[in-house]
């Protein structure tokens, strides 16, 4: 029936999205997979898969380890504060890369705080580049996410449980093992293959701080091969190998990602109290600790970028410019295309769930490398540095946003949409009156996510751009590849005040837009 | 004349017939065990419910009509007010669903809230509303819509017992003045007794044909008798 369906045009509309979506990543796939020179990796490939799974593993172990005592005491403990420090876990995922690994230079490099720190004592200093340095960037940015994860797990355990634990009066040490312990096991599978998955995509971090043949990753490789051996071969069967390690893993993460394994509580706000004694001092150790890795970078960056204002090169502007242009173009596009797909998967076109989730499996450098692959050689690649970042950006953000979206959605149509049919409401009327008031919190939250990821994405933009298109954070990459720390850090601080700025601007609208 | 012909509506694990018609203007209450399909019933008329065989209105089949399009107001058991609009504007879907309000559509808006008792409140949203003036605000814009069928699926069970006879006698007033065709899904019978000369009876697959009410429940059928427990 039409009225369940939805109307014809949506539908269609709803397909035509799907299949371009599904077109610009399986379709790079494809093509990548086309031209791949010879299915034979050379050593220098087989590096840079080795190197690439060994630190995305090192990094989502590293994460997940580190934030189940961090998030231990922040479920357990109420402090003046807690509610920030939680909000604050948010802002790596905005936080463009280049920004934190400026960060993480002016607190590890070798004249920083930390190898002041280690020198005075006597001891070796520590090398932020390589391995560790990867490592290092990983972790700083995916800790927030595994801590926010393992919370949530925490925060799933029905208060009742403690309840009863307590009141059958079990030690802690059992109230983990009968509680927390299930609850990780439910709980960590997802999060290291989030992490995982997050890790071997990454090119930024590889970029500023990996490199030379013993750390590089496939997406490094990527642009390398294109960008400076111009060796179209190599660089579309790395694409290739990256697809399916992407694809493989997204498979794995989405069965390993799964609901809560406790029933439901009755959601009273129950106050459990927290252990005593010494288990109170570590985890004030803990989170002083978190909060100190987690904010020193970003007052490190802040320092050294205050002076650096002064010294800004006049490229930064029109940069800026470009920046803002491409991430708000990309969060409507992302935002519009989002809607679409979970309007039509919550009236029942199933199929379009995968698709949205589609992006996830490959990554920035894989669309890039198909996508210069199709316009080769007929169009010069620098011509379309901008349109392709936006596409390739509204395509990454979609599956957070869908996913965002979706129960939203469903919930949506389920408490309203008889009604809205029954007092015929349709077509932009309902779009207008229903659909994006009822929807403005997770839009306007979602497009900010959006925005702010295309606002300080250095992947695809590398491989297309030349001087007179490049983005913001492209040229503080170069700037940091010229030793002009300072302007960097000074352009870093322009770029990371916009993000924010565009991210809050966006979740503004949604908050009130839905007053109700 | 609402008539249903030959009307089979199948689920997974469901089933339900209904072959009967009832006249313009008719009150008829739709009674039976839960689960047996009376909501079912009143959203296959509303158009949310896929069937066979026919559902015709003064002859016209609503087969081609979309709900929005279909001669008829339902009330839902709940949500019949959208949350972030006003009470105003809640009425005012039913007078335009783009909301295109013109002064006088505002000063009619005005006048119908005062009619259920809820004057001076249009710029109200539904959650500074108690449960019986939501019940009206969802009637008001019943009559602002004056469609020839009112569905009533239920919407005042969450009311106590007092409440629940003052919403069911603005109903009856309201469906005098407009003369509608009103079906209400009830699971009370005092209810029954109260508004409906008609008694519809939903069990075992089949919705009955209509019968006086007082007559129904005077010599009641053994599905009826299991379901009052009498």
């Amino acid at each position: 029936m039409a009225s369940r369906a939805g109307p014809i045009t949506a539908r269609a509309t709803a397909t035509l999205l799907g299949l371009a979506v599904a077109a610009l990543t399986l379709g790079s796939a494809a093509l990548t997979a086309g031209h791949a020179a010879d299915w034979s990796l050379g050593p220098a490939d087989g590096a840079a898969l080795r190197f690439t799974l060994l630190q995305a593993a090192l990094s989502a172990l590293v994460s997940c380890l580190l934030a189940i005592p961090l998030a231990r005491a922040l479920a357990r403990r109420r402090f003046a504060g807690r509610a920030l420090l939680i909000r604050l876990m948010a802002a790596p995922f905005l936080l463009p890369v280049v920004v934190a690994v400026l960060g993480l230079l002016a607190v590890f490099g070798r004249a920083g705080p930390v190898n002041a720190a280690l020198v005075s004592l006597g001891l070796p200093p520590l090398s932020i580049f390589g391995l560790h340095g990867v490592v290092l960037a990983h972790v700083f940015l995916n800790l927030p996410l595994a801590t926010r994860m393992i919370l949530q797990g925490w925060q799933a355990i029905p208060s009742e449980r403690f309840r009863l634990a307590i009141a059958l009066g079990m030690p802690p040490s059992a109230q983990f093992r009968h509680l927390e312990a299930p609850m990780l096991r439910g709980v960590l599978p997802g999060a290291l293959a989030t992490i995982f998955l997050l890790c071997l995509t990454s090119f930024a971090v590889a970029l500023t701080l990996g490199g030379g043949p013993s750390a590089s990753t496939i997406e490094l490789s990527i642009y390398q091969a294109l960008r400076f051996e111009f060796d179209l071969g190599r660089a579309a069967l790395l694409a290739a190998l990256q697809f399916a390690l992407c694809a493989a893993v997204t498979l794995a993460t989405l069965r390993l990602t799964t609901g809560s394994v406790f029933g439901p509580g009755l959601g009273r706000p129950l106050h459990i109290p927290a252990p005593q004694g010494w288990r109170r001092w570590i985890d004030a150790v803990v989170i002083v600790l978190a909060t100190a890795f987690l904010l020193g970078p970003l007052l490190g960056v802040t320092f050294r970028g205050l002076p650096g204002l002064a010294e800004l090169p006049p490229g930064v502007w029109p940069a800026l410019a470009r920046s803002l242009a491409v991430a708000v173009g990309s969060a409507l596009l992302a935002s519009a295309i989002a809607l679409t797909l979970a309007l039509a998967v919550a009236r029942g076109q199933g199929w379009l769930e995968l698709t949205a989730m589609l992006p996830l499996s490959a990554s920035g450098l894989v669309i890039g490398t198909g996508l210069f692959l199709a316009v080769h050689p007929s169009i010069q690649p620098e011509t379309l540095a901008l349109p392709v970042t936006l596409a390739v950006n509204a395509a990454m953000a979609l599956p957070y946003l869908f996913r965002l979206l979706l129960p939203e959605t469903r919930a949506l149509l389920a408490d309203y949409g008889r009604l809205s049919d029954s007092l015929g409401l349709s077509g932009l009327a309902r779009l207008r009156l229903i659909t994006l008031p009822r929807l403005a919190r997770p839009l306007g939250f979602g497009s900010g996510l959006a925005a702010a990821l295309s606002m300080g994405d250095l992947g695809v933009i590398a491989l297309f751009a030349s001087e007179r298109s490049e983005t913001l954070p492209l040229l503080i990459q170069r700037l940091m590849g010229a030793y002009r720390m300072e302007a960097a850090a000074g352009a870093a601080l322009v770029l990371v005040s916009a993000s924010f700025a565009l991210f809050w601007a966006f979740d503004r609208w949604g908050t009130s837009r839905a007053a109700a | 004349m609402l008539r249903l012909e030959y009307l089979d509506i199948r689920q997974e694990g469901f089933h339900l017939t209904a072959n009967w018609q009832v006249a313009k203007g008719a009150k008829v209450a739709v009674i039976g065990p839960s689960g047996a399909g009376k909501s079912t019933l009143l959203m296959a008329l509303a158009g949310f419910v896929a069937h066979t065989g026919r559902i015709t209105w003064e002859g016209e089949d609503l087969a081609a009509l979309s709900p929005g399009e279909r001669p008829l107001s339902i009330l839902f058991q709940d949500q019949n007010l959208f949350p972030h609009l006003s009470l105003a504007q809640n009425l005012g879907l039913g007078i335009s669903p783009r909301l295109h309000l013109t002064a006088g559509d505002h000063a009619l808006i005005e006048t119908t809230l005062a009619r259920v008792g809820l004057g001076g409140m249009g710029s109200r949203k539904p959650a500074q509303l108690s449960g019986g003036q939501l019940g009206r605000a969802a009637l008001a814009r019943a009559l602002l819509r004056a469609r020839p069928i009112l569905l009533l699926d239920e919407p005042f069970a969450a009311l106590g017992p007092a409440l629940k006879a003052e919403m069911l006698d603005l109903v009856t007033e309201t469906a005098d003045e407009t003369e509608a065709t009103v079906l209400m899904v009830t699971h009370d019978p005092a209810d029954a007794r109260r508004f409906a000369e008609l008694t519809v009876l939903v069990a075992d697959g089949v919705a009955a044909a209509p019968v006086p009410t007082a007559a129904l429940f005077a010599n009641p059928p053994s599905a009826l008798r299991d379901y009052l427990g009498a």
